[in-house]
């Protein structure tokens, strides 16, 4: 048997490999594709299906490759990619083995509509809450988009339908190419220098992604955050959304719809009016009834037929008022009588009149102490004087002489006690009780002294 | 909302004649108004009711204009698209 005819499956593989591997156009593929069942691996390495419309590949990226690529690939990217095609040997697989890879067309714009989202986002610039009312009633209304095309004629036609009151300015602007970022920046900062606006329309009409696609550069994203005016973007149609849209304080499904955002219905408005007028009727004159009844009802009450009745009562109430107040005045004179008594009572039993009298006695007893002090001593002094005369009595010479004393004495007066005093011859006086002798001495004889 | 407003009724915006009349149909809905109030009220209510009707429907055919790059208004001219 020629069974070596018979090759294996992984020589056949290798075979194939080897034969594909040997092509030179096969080593360098340039290749324009859209994405599928991309799976990015775990370990790093990406596996795709490359695909058009009749045709698909297998492909895979490794992570030496892919770590340089700038974006983040995608199901349904469109994408150039550079590579070679080799075969997988356990799967008998022919595959792209992808080096480069780049977005493609409307994929990479795509893919920048979606990180200067991201981007913006992060930012804050949709924040909910940084967003501006649009006022109900317009005066001036700026409209920033192209002068030509249908974009202007549908929002002019719309705002005058709706409400002919309000003015509005144009700013003419390129709307696509490459200029039309700058030219819409500068109708915004232009409209905000002006002041004169109470809300700004900035859109066009509709057309493919390019032609839209300066309402999604970052620098219209930008102005339109930035601008103190309110802002309602319209660009293209109901299913196109911008960046614009996003930033914008309302994003109108397209230019007709922003003009409808921007002003209110003039025919509603009058209807408004007129429902608030009748409202006004009605509520006023429901409020005249309403006081009317009342009125009406006041008059008759019991109180205003029989005013009588009202008088009568508050007489008597008036008396009893009277009597109560008689009442108390006298409860309360009586009080203060009673008071006044007692403090009477106690004020007498203060009078001095006692102590006045307790004095008196007082002096009057000092006094008899006095006088009989007095007496005492004038009867003491009276007797002691009676003894001192009674001895004076006693003692006096003349009374001696009485007795038949006599006393001597010289010519001059002088009392002879002694015998020495005299010389025979010498005249003397003796007195006796009732006279004077005059004598002269006639011899002495001394005698003992007594 | 007083009578404040009755000499410049006229110099009100419509938005602040709208503003105006809606509150005080407001407030006479809210009830326990006196009647010398309401009646003000009514009247003012009124005048200004007047003044909506003739803002909206005066229309004087505002002119639209375009802004040129000095920042100065000409008067628009709708074009054909090139």
């Amino acid at each position: 048997m020629a069974t070596d005819r018979y090759l294996t499956v992984s020589a056949l593989t290798r075979y194939i490999k080897r034969k594909l591997e040997m092509d030179k156009h096969l080593k360098e593929i340039w290749l324009k594709a859209e994405i599928s069942n991309f799976n990015h691996h775990s370990r790093g390495h990406m596996y795709f299906t490359l695909k058009d419309d009749r045709s698909r590949i297998q492909a895979v990226m490794f992570s030496g490759n892919n770590r340089t690529i700038k974006f983040k690939p995608e199901n349904g990217m469109n994408v150039l990619v550079k590579g070679e095609v080799s075969i997988y040997e356990p799967q008998g697989q022919y595959q792209l083995y992808v080096q480069t890879m780049e977005p493609d067309g409307i994929g990479a714009l795509y893919l920048a509509f979606e990180q200067l989202k991201e981007k913006l986002h992060r930012e804050g610039l949709f924040d909910p809450l940084q967003k501006k009312a649009i006022p109900s009633y317009p005066s001036h209304i700026g409209v920033v988009t192209s002068p030509t095309g249908a974009a202007i004629q549908d929002i002019l036609t719309t705002i005058k339908r709706r409400y002919p009151l309000v003015k509005v300015s144009i700013f003419p602007v390129l709307v696509q190419g490459e200029k039309a970022a700058s030219s819409v920046v500068a109708a915004i900062e232009k409209a905000n220098q002006l002041n004169l606006f109470d809300v700004l329309i900035v859109g066009r009409g509709g057309g493919s992604i390019e032609e839209l696609w300066c309402f999604n550069e970052e620098a219209v994203a930008r102005a339109i955050a930035k601008s103190k005016i309110p802002i309602i973007s319209a660009v293209g149609h109901e299913t196109d959304y911008t960046i614009s849209d996003f930033v914008a304080d309302v994003r109108a499904a397209t230019p007709t719809g922003a003009a409808e955002l921007a002003v209110p219905s003039q025919t509603e408005l009058i209807n408004r009016v007129n429902t608030l007028t009748r409202s006004l009727h009605m509520v006023v004159k429901g409020t005249v009834l309403e006081q009317t009844r009342r009125l009406s009802q006041v008059n008759k009450s019991y109180a205003f037929r029989y005013p009588e009745q009202l008088l009568r009562q508050k007489e008597q109430d008036l008396d009893k008022s009277v009597e109560k107040l008689g009442r108390i005045m006298t409860y309360f004179l009586n009080q203060k009588k009673e008071g006044l008594r007692q403090i009477r009572i106690r004020f007498g039993q203060q009078h001095p009149q006692r102590q006045i009298d307790q004095a008196k006695q007082h002096l009057q007893l000092l006094y008899q102490r006095n006088d009989r002090a007095m007496r005492k001593e004038w009867i003491d002094k009276q007797t002691s004087f009676n003894q001192v005369l009674d001895k004076l009595t006693l003692l006096n010479p003349l009374e001696t002489m009485k007795r038949g004393y006599a006393i001597a004495t010289e010519k001059n007066g002088q009392i002879i006690k002694s015998t020495k005093q005299t010389q025979p011859g010498d005249l003397i006086m003796v007195r006796l009780q009732d006279g004077t002798l005059d004598c002269q001495v006639w011899g002495i004889e001394e005698g003992e002294e007594i | 909302m007083t009578n404040d407003h009755d000499d410049k009724s006229a110099e009100l915006s419509f938005e602040e004649a709208m503003q105006q009349l809606e509150k005080i149909v407001e407030k006479l809905e809210e009830g326990d108004v006196p009647l010398e109030k309401a009646i003000n009220y009514y009247q003012e209510g009124m005048k200004l009711s007047k003044l909506c009707s003739e803002k909206l429907t005066k229309v004087e055919g505002q002119m639209e204009q375009i802004v040129n790059e000095q920042g100065t208004f000409e008067p628009f001219i709708v074009q054909e698209e090139e």
